[in-house]
């Protein structure tokens, strides 16, 4: 009888603690190019990683395969005990997953683009409630409140009936991760969200992502060149190089003592380059 | 002179029934070739072989054929081939017209979809809209921008087009003028004038409205409205060069 308390009690703790997400011998190919090789890596509920790597390493083609912009080549991403680029056919055989099961799969992810890519049809507080009010069933008002808590949250409360193009690019960015948000994703994906920002702009969006990532345990992928967010906000860093993961570590480890040369080459480049 | 207005008070009550079957065939027509636009337009980015070609196929042959042939077998071939009537020919020039401007605004819709950005699809996806809602809450506002103004030279064409139907013996303006015509031959010049300055008010009508809805959608993405009016030479600072 204890044994089989444990037993449950074990199931229970690997499940709680089991990957959010899981690539598994994940392959992509564009033509001849190879971007991910047998890619294998897992993260936990509420972790917090970073993707860092010379550009073509194939660290934004895993938020895209997440969230599902892409198809995998070869093998299968698993979200939430779940596979994510397939689905199970009725003999249980794991299947190309088509749009209605994409859709059951997607609700769970979030994601924040380097360009914002607003709605320029809708004022910001319509961009943020359009997907909860269109695909989650929300009643207006209901994603109104929600939206003008997000607002409140990114520091944009007065901008509600505002176009984005009359916006810095530093608040649509804002935007952008309240109307994420207000999905309720269980994983967030962001993808240099303040490469394409100026200089004196990456601030407000960096302190914004650090509140979240400190009063939510909302489970963060980050592709990011900017070391110290990198640093404040992830548990782990993971450097690619050529479609692998040659290291990982914790942002003190790895950003302080590299053990590959090409992460320490990688490193001294992105430093040279601030 | 006073003969001209005589001729003008005389043939106005004609005239303007004519107007009015002009403008019904004007209004279906588009009415027609619009939603005809949007579904080979749309079909023309279905991920099937089949329905993309089945497309293809329609907008080629609609494009390629004489509207003159179109509406000569709605009208003549069609009850022989089919067994069915149209109980008025101008349904069968509203059909002709709709299908002819269809085919052409096909392309403008498949040209204004991919118009907009591919990231555009891509929050659309991040968001989990379904394929319709992509289309309906944000692709389609955007691409209507970017089609308006095809779309408003393609309606033109198509009130032009409409005078064909005298050929199937629709009594629509250009028909009213040459009655005016075959009844006084000495009124021909009165009659054809009227109704060439008829014709150009309406596209001149139609025209401005298209250009006040182009300018509202195009404000309404937050880009520069256009402020280009007849005669007036364009500035430099109104170009796209800098």
């Amino acid at each position: 009888m204890a044994t089989d308390t444990t037993a449950a009690q074990v199931e229970t703790d690997t499940q709680a603690l089991g990957p959010v997400v899981n690539f598994d011998k994940v392959v992509k190919r564009y033509g001849e190019l190879t971007v991910l090789d047998e890619l294998d890596f897992s993260v936990k509920p509420g972790e917090r990683v970073t993707l860092i790597g010379p550009s073509g390493s194939g660290k934004t083609t895993i938020l895209r395969l997440l969230m599902t912009l892409e198809k995998v080549t070869d093998g299968v991403i698993w979200v939430e005990g779940e596979p994510l680029s397939h689905m199970r056919d009725s003999g249980g055989e794991l299947v190309p997953a088509n749009e209605a099961y994409l859709r059951q799969m997607r609700k769970r992810i979030g994601m924040v683009f380097q360009q914002f890519n607003l709605f320029p049809n809708m004022n910001v507080l319509r961009n943020i409630t359009e997907a909860p009010v269109h695909v989650l069933g929300l009643s207006k008002d209901e994603a109104a409140v929600r939206a003008r808590e997000l607002l409140e949250l990114v520091g944009l409360s007065d901008k509600e009936n505002a176009h984005p193009s009359k916006l810095s690019g530093g608040q649509q960015q804002r935007v952008a991760i309240a109307r994420a948000l207000a999905m309720r994703p269980d994983i967030l994906l962001l993808d240099e969200v303040t490469s394409a920002l100026d200089p004196e702009l990456v601030a407000d969006v960096q302190n914004v992502l650090r509140d979240i990532a400190s009063s939510t345990d909302i489970t963060m992928l980050i592709v990011t060149h900017e070391m110290h967010f990198a640093r404040d906000v992830s548990q782990r860093v993971l450097m690619f190089d050529k479609g692998k993961i040659i290291e990982e570590g914790t942002p003190e480890r790895l950003f302080s003592e590299p053990r590959e040369e090409r992460t320490q080459k990688f490193l001294r480049a992105v430093l040279e380059g601030r | 002179m006073g003969d001209f207005f005589t001729t003008f008070a005389d043939a106005l009550p004609q005239l303007l029934s004519g107007i009015r079957i002009t403008l019904i065939l004007t209004a279906s027509g588009a009415v027609l070739a619009l939603v005809l636009s949007f579904l080979f337009g749309l079909m023309s980015r279905s991920r099937s072989i089949m329905v993309r070609g089945t497309s293809r196929v329609i907008v080629e042959f609609f494009r390629g054929t004489s509207l003159v042939v179109q509406l000569f077998w709605f009208v003549y071939a069609m009850p022989i081939v089919t067994g069915f009537q149209l109980d008025d020919p101008v349904y069968a020039g509203i059909i002709a017209l709709g299908l002819n401007y269809g085919a052409y605004g096909a392309e403008v819709v498949r040209g204004g979809l991919n118009a907009v950005p591919q990231a555009q699809w891509e929050a659309t996806i991040a968001l989990n809209m379904t394929p319709l809602q992509r289309l309906r809450l944000v692709i389609v506002p955007q691409a209507m921008a970017e089609m308006i103004p095809p779309f408003g030279n393609l309606l033109i064409q198509l009130l032009k087009a409409s005078s064909l139907v005298v050929l199937v013996g629709i009594a629509d303006l250009s028909f009213e003028a040459e009655k005016i015509r075959l009844t006084n031959a000495t009124e021909a010049t009165a009659a054809f004038s009227i109704s060439l300055v008829l014709y150009f008010v309406l596209a001149w009508l139609l025209n401005t409205g298209m250009r006040a809805w182009e300018g509202h959608a195009k404000a309404k993405l937050g880009r520069p409205v256009p402020r280009k009016r007849l005669l007036q030479p364009v500035r430099a600072d109104q170009g796209g060069a800098v």
